[in-house]
């Protein structure tokens, strides 16, 4: 299927499914319920799920293939809201035209700081490029106001010309839509005690992540690919061997540059604003932190990462005092209040000291990342069969196979091990 | 003449800050070779300590003074801080004014533990990872480090006072025999930056002058020979470790009556500090040093008006700028060694 290989076209269809059936999935508890507050099936975070799964996808094609850490991937996320934002005001509202030009300009950002800052690799690279997204932040925050609108952002207003729109209405105000269709439209569907909302623009952010994901495997098991990770596991290898390595690193960088443009693009199309924020360098750490919890190098990792992340920012940071006394009120007074005390500081504004803690554990003890550990996991269950099914064979022959196995099994937990 | 002294001394704190967090980040770095994100949240901790000080001098209680009246006429209430009790109101009063010099010597030990702790905690666990991992967990460290400082202090700014007798400007002008009212300068500054000037030269004359420092800098340069010759160079570098992270602390705690810490303001410093390293050359003391104090001075005069007018904004971007045509045109940074992260 697609010219894929059996097991990323399984990958595929997984996450095709997941897309089209969020609604419901990130909908699990029923309306009114103690728990509907961990629902998350609401527009604006399942967009953002998306967003940053385009945001994250794009930033692996980089380090999880290249190696190289960047972290001033937000600018291009900036860049292409502010070019979003700009044919939303001046062009048409419709979201086309505004996200092609955000790819666009994005991807001539990236190709310019790409080029100055893979001069140099390493820990050189990544200072390279966080002096980049401060000076970016700084130029978006200060001196390019009359581009930027400053500290306040850039909104579409009525006034603005839109040549390619046709007049508005009196009392209408401009709404991002596609060839007529508005972002914004929702249509709720009640089932018993549920509630299902299914958003046009969130469709829209899935159908283009989907072909995001679609072009990630592609890249990763083409050609290209392959000399990125070469590049990765040996970069003076691949130069002793007569090979200019720039140009793929720089072919890298400006493919997660204008993912990242096509993110940032998609926020504009979808709540039609934009501030400097966005580009501080903090939102390119976010980013690595995404890839990195949800697993460097792999397909689905940054998406789930990014996915965990959104998730828990929104509903750990909901969660306050009255909520904790309501989830341990069955335990006696004294202890009650000492296990609300522990936990009180990693929740509702505390989040960050969570993600913090979860993303040193991720890095020292799994630094594959959420997909890494799920695959220990597996490994470890098969492994436990394997011995199991060992015992009960006599055969010599398969004795001895069955002996590779466990060795195969003791070696990828051993190898587990010294990661950890 | 006045303006360029004035803007050459202004860059003076700020680059005493840069260069003292670089100067710890070098170590570091020349040392044990980590790539620390978490320096900075040492430069805030520093500075936490100072406003930690002056809040437990000033914890009191309150009594009922019955030879004063408020406007009302009841008996005026006053907050009476335990030191009084222990020291009498004069001295008492004087303790709480110097809260925060006298914070250097808590936080001296503090910073030490912190940074040993980290070092033997942690990052130790991190040498033969890749530096991409050891950037990542120290910024995950940095993030808790922060946020944890965020939950006990809270996310606004807490004023700092420095001792009332440095509070105020001087004339320095005049003092070097220039106009008077030419160049007034905060007390508190120029105690920075003489501060930062001899914490400075006690590095470089540990390292210099000590047989321990002439150990460090022979496991800089080759550790594995070093090793050999049966030394045991983990610990001294452990201790460097410590020795950098309570550098990063004091220059913090000093600068707290400069600017009222917050929680973020390590990260603030740091990212600059970084650009500092890079541009006084990875691995190079001497060239911290310099970049700090350069980079400083550079930004002052960016800020100056003639400057703004023709160029508005290049005081926010200077620093990087500089960082990035360095980095292009001289790779090593100023003062660079050669083979010092050259992977």
């Amino acid at each position: 299927m697609f010219k894929l290989e059996k097991k990323d076209a399984i990958l595929l269809l997984i996450v095709a499914l997941m897309l089209i059936f969020a609604p419901f999935i990130l909908n699990p508890f029923p309306e009114n319920s103690g728990l509907a507050q961990f629902n998350a099936g609401y527009p604006d975070l399942m967009q953002r799920f998306v967003f940053f799964g385009i945001f994250a996808i794009g930033f692996n094609i980089l380090f999880g293939l290249t190696g190289y850490l960047s972290f001033g991937h937000a600018i291009f996320l900036g860049v292409g809201s502010y070019a979003a934002i700009w044919v939303m005001k001046l062009l048409t509202m419709n979201i086309l035209l505004a996200i092609i030009v955000a790819i666009i300009i994005s991807g001539l950002a990236a190709l310019v700081i790409g080029w100055i800052s893979l001069r140099r690799s390493g820990i050189y690279f990544s200072i390279i490029t966080l002096a980049f997204a401060m000076m970016s932040f700084a130029l978006a925050y200060s001196v390019l106001t009359p581009i930027t609108g400053g500290e306040t952002g850039l909104q579409p207003k009525v006034t603005d010309p839109r040549i390619l729109d046709s007049a508005l209405l009196a009392g209408d105000t401009p709404k991002a839509n596609l060839f007529g269709l508005d972002m914004t439209a929702t249509y709720n569907w009640q089932v018993g005690d549920w509630v299902f909302t299914f958003n046009v623009g969130y469709y829209v952010a899935a159908i283009l992540m989907f072909l995001c994901f679609y072009l990630s495997i592609r890249i990763f098991s083409s050609p290209f690919g392959m000399m990125l990770r070469a590049i990765k596991s040996n970069q003076q290898r691949m130069n002793y061997s007569g090979l200019n390595s720039k140009p793929y690193t720089l072919a890298a960088f400006v493919i997660s540059g204008m993912y990242a443009g096509l993110a940032g693009g998609l926020m504009v199309a979808m709540d039609t604003q934009v501030g400097p924020e966005r580009m501080f360098w903090t939102a390119s750490g976010e980013v690595v932190v995404m890839t990195i919890l949800g697993g460097a190098g792999t397909l689905v990792g940054p998406f789930l990462g990014a996915g965990l992340i959104k998730y828990m920012e929104n509903i750990i940071s909901k969660i306050n005092v009255g909520v904790l006394h309501d989830w341990f009120y069955w335990l006696p007074d004294w202890l009650e209040n000492f296990v609300v005390t522990i936990i009180y500081p990693f929740v509702g504004k505390g989040w960050n000291l969570t993600l913090g803690v979860i993303f040193m554990l991720v890095v020292i003890f799994i630094p594959g990342g959420l997909v890494e550990g799920i695959r220990r996991i597996i490994n470890w269950f098969v492994k436990r069969k394997n011995i199991s099914a060992s015992r009960e064979i006599t055969d010599s022959d398969n004795m001895q196979q069955a002996g590779e196995i466990q060795q195969a099994g003791e070696e990828a937990a051993s190898r587990g091990k010294n990661n950890g | 003449m006045e303006a360029i002294i004035l803007q050459i001394m202004n860059g003076l704190d700020k680059g005493s800050a840069y260069a003292l967090i670089a100067l710890g980040l070098t170590l570091i770095f020349g040392t044990l070779g980590v790539v620390n994100f978490a320096h900075g949240a040492l430069f805030m901790i520093g500075a936490f300590c100072a406003v930690t000080l002056n809040k437990i001098l000033n914890l009191g209680y309150v009594t009922i003074d019955p030879t004063q009246t408020d406007f009302l006429g009841n008996p005026l209430k006053v907050k009476i801080p335990y030191v009084y009790n222990i020291f009498g109101e004069n001295i008492g009063n004087i303790i709480i004014d110097w809260s925060v010099p006298l914070a250097i010597l808590i936080t001296i030990p503090i910073m030490v533990i912190i940074g040993v702790i980290m070092e033997r905690g942690l990052i130790r666990h991190f040498y033969k990872r890749p530096h991409a991992d050891q950037i990542l967990v120290t910024f995950g460290l940095a993030i808790v480090l922060q946020e944890i400082i965020k939950y006990f202090y809270g996310a606004n700014p807490i004023p700092t006072p420095a001792p009332e007798a440095f509070s105020g400007t001087f004339d320095f002008g005049k003092m070097i025999g220039l106009k008077a009212h030419s160049i007034i300068y905060p007390y508190w500054r120029m105690i920075y930056f003489i501060f930062a000037a001899v914490i400075i030269t006690a590095i470089f004359v540990f390292l210099k002058f000590t047989t321990f420092g002439m150990v460090v800098r022979a496991g800089m340069v080759d550790r594995e020979t070093v090793e050999i010759l049966g030394i045991n160079i983990d610990k001294r570098f452990t201790i460097m470790f410590g020795i950098a992270a309570a550098v990063a602390g004091l220059a913090g705690l000093m600068y707290a009556p400069i600017i009222s810490p917050n929680y973020h303001m390590g990260m603030d410093f740091l990212v600059i500090s970084f650009v500092v390293v890079v541009v006084g050359g990875m691995g190079s003391l001497p060239g911290a040093v310099l970049a700090g104090f350069l980079l400083g001075m550079l930004e002052s005069f960016a800020s100056m008006s003639v400057v703004l007018n023709i160029l508005p904004g290049l005081n926010q971007i200077i620093v990087y700028l500089v960082a990035i045509i360095i980095l292009l045109v001289r790779p090593r940074g100023l003062m660079g060694r050669k083979g010092v992260m050259e992977d």
